[in-house]
Order: structure tokens, then sequence, then C-alpha cells
């Protein structure tokens, strides 16, 4: 029969524990080994440059279109701002209207907290300005009476300039009674931004969808790696490599390869903006002397993407070894 | 040390592999396991580690029952044996050092601990002048004593080993054992499969064999008093 010996199972249980590290030995171990294996992942890519570089690539690629869309947009955004400050709303006056009521108004009008600046325009000089300028001066001098009226061009200040500001202040200036006509096409502006509200949607789409393929193709990249070192995880196993033990590596490789792809993907964005801007550059200058360029990315857009590259080169990783781990076992 | 209580190993598909096994083997005692090829000798050294759980009865290691240790448990048991291959498993992109340290870095001892206790298993095995090698480099042979000092540089209390010997010539076979030989005289607990029977007949130690997933004890025949630890029913 079996000799079931209890004192004996006991002693030798003692005995399996002989060789154990400290526990602040194994603390600062475990340190000292994720920083090895950081470093150990890193040599394994850099083994096979060419394959690492052409995943990075995909990555960078799949992390650049999003990125260089919201750059362009982010800047589509602060131009539509700049513009509104621009805004001017033009009052044009009753014929009859004298020039001292037309001062009074000014007067009154650049006393608004909501407007920045009244600016009046003699209907004598208007006149002048158009037959200089529209090409039309024979035949305008063939009037006998001014047919423009007095103008004054407000300014919203800045505090007061988003669509629904200016529309009070229309409502406003219309009931000043020597007013003929208040007009502001404020249609387009209300029209760019729903457009920049769709952009934004689509950017976003976009980008989840582009995050997806990250996770996809790191995951992908991973199982490969798991499915080449099968017979190491296996020995690992057999020598006692707790999962965590064996997961690190892969983990850290998901990392690398996330931070290579957003250093690809910042290297694309920026070279893509370097080639756009000049001709830009030239087309602003062609509309007015405010020149316009789209500048580099951003250290927070730059910082953001970094992050988040990495985090997706994780977390793609993680899924591929949780999966992809638990399906191999000693045999 | 390991304890086998009326245990059974039945595959998918109703092939028994092991049917009924009851043996005890006593810590610090060494003992063969022998059986035609498919006798169960993996089956029940693979349940000893676990990489295959039982269908029937109690394995028990060291006074753990193998049937309680769950999936997170089962690396750190395995930390306390040193397990051996036919076929070496060693880790071709890794020198020899960095294969025998491998198990002291599973566990988290510093890296003078790795220095210090590599080069003792390697030294105890006669390989030190080769740790910067890598395992591809050297003879079947050494591979298997290069794996040997990994199973053996943590200290654990018991040796398994799995046809050591299949791939070598009888006179590293005989190297191979003596090694075995001399890991039991400091206190290790030995089970080693193999049909090496003319081998083994040498050696004066307890056989365990397996005929059919069956368990025969037989005496070796060259010492007088039964080995008291092995009993079987």
């Amino acid at each position: 029969m079996v000799s079931n010996n209890s004192s004996d199972t006991t002693g030798s249980s003692v005995q399996l524990r002989q060789l154990k590290p400290s526990f602040s030995s194994r603390i600062k171990e475990f340190f000292v080994r994720h920083l090895q294996v950081f470093f150990y992942s890193l040599g394994l890519l850099s083994r096979s440059p060419f394959a690492t570089l052409m995943t990075a690539s995909a990555l960078g690629i799949a992390l650049a279109l999003p990125t260089g869309l919201y750059v362009i947009l982010d800047h589509a955004r602060q131009l539509s701002g700049d513009m509104n400050s621009i805004n001017q709303i033009s009052l044009f006056m009753k014929k009859e209207t004298s020039s001292q009521s037309i001062k009074n108004i000014q007067k009154k009008l650049n006393a608004y907290p909501e407007i920045a600046q009244v600016k009046h325009i003699n209907r004598a000089a208007a006149l002048q300005e158009f037959q200089e300028n529209s090409g039309f001066g024979d035949a305008l001098k063939a009037l006998k009476n001014n047919p423009l009226p007095d103008l004054l061009v407000v300014h919203p200040s800045l505090t007061h300039s988003d669509p629904q500001q200016i529309n009070t202040l229309l409502l406003k200036l219309k009931k000043i009674k020597q007013v003929d006509l208040v007009q502001l096409d404020i249609q387009w502006l209300q029209r760019l931004y729903a457009i920049i509200n769709i952009a934004q949607r689509g950017v976003l789409i976009i980008g989840s969808l582009l995050a997806l393929a990250v996770l996809l193709i790191v995951g992908n990249t991973i199982r490969l790696d798991i499915e080449n070192r099968r017979s190491q995880i296996v020995v690992m196993k057999l020598i006692g490599g707790t999962d965590s033990f064996i997961r690190r590596p892969f983990l850290y490789t998901g990392f690398w390869y996330g931070l290579l792809g957003s250093l690809i993907a910042i290297l694309l964005v920026n070279i893509s903006l370097i080639i756009i801007n000049d001709p830009l550059t030239r087309l602003s200058s062609l509309y007015d002397n405010n020149l316009f360029s789209l500048g580099l990315m951003g250290i927070n857009i730059s910082g953001t993407l970094l992050f988040s590259g990495c985090l997706l080169g994780l977390f793609g990783a993680r899924i591929a070894v949780g999966k992809h781990l638990k399906d191999i076992e000693p045999k | 040390m390991i304890l086998f209580d009326q245990v059974s190993k039945r595959y998918q598909g109703g092939n028994e592999a092991l049917s009924n096994v009851n043996f005890h083997l006593h810590p610090g005692e060494m003992a063969f396991l022998t059986g035609h090829s498919g006798a169960g000798k993996s089956t029940l050294l693979k349940l000893i580690a676990l990489i295959e759980r039982s269908s029937t009865g109690n394995v028990i290691i060291g006074g753990k029952n193998l049937n309680k240790v769950g999936r997170h448990t089962l690396p750190y048991l395995r930390r306390n044996m040193g397990i051996i291959f036919q076929d070496y498993q060693l880790l071709n992109d890794r020198t020899v050092f960095d294969n025998v340290a491998l198990p002291l870095i599973i566990s988290g001892f510093s890296s003078r601990e790795v220095n210090k206790r590599v080069h003792a298993a390697l030294d105890k095995v006669g390989l030190l002048r080769f740790e910067k090698k890598y395992p591809i480099t050297l003879s079947g042979g050494e591979q298997q004593r290069v794996s040997i000092a990994r199973a053996v540089v943590n200290k654990p209390a018991l040796l398994l080993a799995d046809e050591p010997t299949g791939n070598l010539d009888p006179d590293l076979s005989r190297e191979i054992m003596d090694l075995f030989m001399a890991f039991n005289q400091v206190g290790v607990t030995v089970l080693i499969a193999t049909h090496d029977i003319p081998l083994i007949t040498q050696l004066n130690k307890p056989i365990l064999q397996l005929s059919h997933g069956q368990l025969e004890y037989k005496n070796t025949g060259h010492t007088e008093q039964t080995p008291a630890g092995i009993q079987h029913g």
C-alpha cells in the first residue's frame, strides 16, 4: 500500500522552499529586470531593422493620416476665428440723414461695449472711390446725383464676435431709425462653422478607425512574434516563468512599435506641412497681405500623438499576448 | 517527495496511459522509471511536472496536492523542480551562461547571485569554459550537461529527467548518470525515465517498471535490502 507519512511530506515541503531570493532583492530586481527587458526588446527589434521599419512605417502612416487632418482642421478653425474678428457690419444710412446726425449715431455706437470701432464712409468719398476702382468711371460721371448713401462700417469687438451675439447686435442696429439697411453676410460664417463641425466628426471617425488599425497591426505583428518564439515560450513555462514574465518582452515590443510608429507619423505630417506651406502662403498672399501659413506640428499635438501611439502599441500587444500565450503550453 | 495515490490518466479518445498507479518516492531517494515505448513513462513525468493533469487520483509533490494547484501558482511549483529532456530544450539564441541563468532571473535573483550560482552550476557539470558559447555549437553530451546545469542552478529538491541519455553514446550516458548520482548524494530526489536497462542495472537503484500503464516494482537484484521509500500498491 501507499505509505502516507505526514511528518515526511511536511518535511519535504520545507525542503521545497529552500532557495528563494529575499523580498527586498526581488523588488529591486523587478525594476532592474524591467529595464533590461525594455532594452532587450529594443535590441530584438534592431536585429531585424527592415521588418521593424516596415511595421513601424505602416503604423506611422495609419497615425499620420488622422493627425494631419486634425492639424489642418485646427488651423481652419483658427483661421475662421480670425475672420470672425474682421467681421464688419455695413449700415447704409437713409439719404436724407444729415452729416451731423450721422456723427451723433457714430458717437453713440462707439460707446457700445459690443462694438470695437465705427468708421464713417462719406457718400462723396465713396462715389469717388467707386469711380476710380470699378471701371464704370465715365458712366457714373453721367449721373446727376450721387446714388450712394452714407455708410457706417461697424466692427464688432472680439468679445462679442460669435454668430449669436452678432445677430443680437444686428437687431439692435436695425432699430436705429436713420438706418436704411443693415448688411452682414453672416451665413457663410455659419456654414463654415457647420462644415468644420462635420469635418471634426469625420476626423474623429477616421481617427478611431485608424487607431483600430494600429491595434490590429501591432496585435498581428506580436502574434507572429509569439508564433516564432513558441519553443522559447515553452521552455520559459517549463522552468517556472510566470505569465507576466513571459508577457513582458512582448509588451515592450508593442511599446517600441507604438513609439517608432508615432515618430514616423510626426515626421510624415511635418514633411507634408512643409510641402503644403509654400503654395498656401502664395495663395493667401493673393487674397490680402495677411499671410497665412500652417507652420509645423505643435508640441501639444506631437506629445499627444507620441503618448497615444505608445499606448496603442502596448494595448495591441497586450491583446495579442492575452489571446495567444495561453494556447502555448508544454506538451 | 513524490506520492502517487491511485492515479489514472486517460487521454481524449479513451486511451488510458496510466491506470491506478501508486508509489511513493521519499525525499533524497533516486529511482528509475522504465518500460517499453508508450508504456506511460512520459505521461507519469508530465503529471509530476504539471504538464498534464491526472484524470483520477492524487499526485502529491512535496506535500502539495497537484489537483489543487491553479494556473497562477503552477509556475512557482515548477521552480522547485529541475526538469531535463531528451532534446535538451535549450534556447539557441542565448549563450550557455544565459540559458543556465534563466531560472534564477525568473525567480528574481540579483545579478551577483546569478553570476555566482551559474558559475557554480556550470563548474559542477564541467562546462565552465563554454559559458560564452551558444548551445548549438556544443556536442549532444555537452548540451545535455548545460540543460542539467540549468535544472540544478536554483537547487531544486527534485530532479526529473525524461530519457536524458536517449541521444547519447554509452560513455556519455554513463557520465550523465554519474552526474545525477552525484546530485542525489547531496540530498536531491531524482526520478529518471529511461529504457537504457543495461546502464541502470549497474547503478544499484530502485526501478519502477511501467507496462501498459500499470506499475510494477522491480528490484535490480544488486542490493539485498529493499529500498525503504519505494512502496507500491
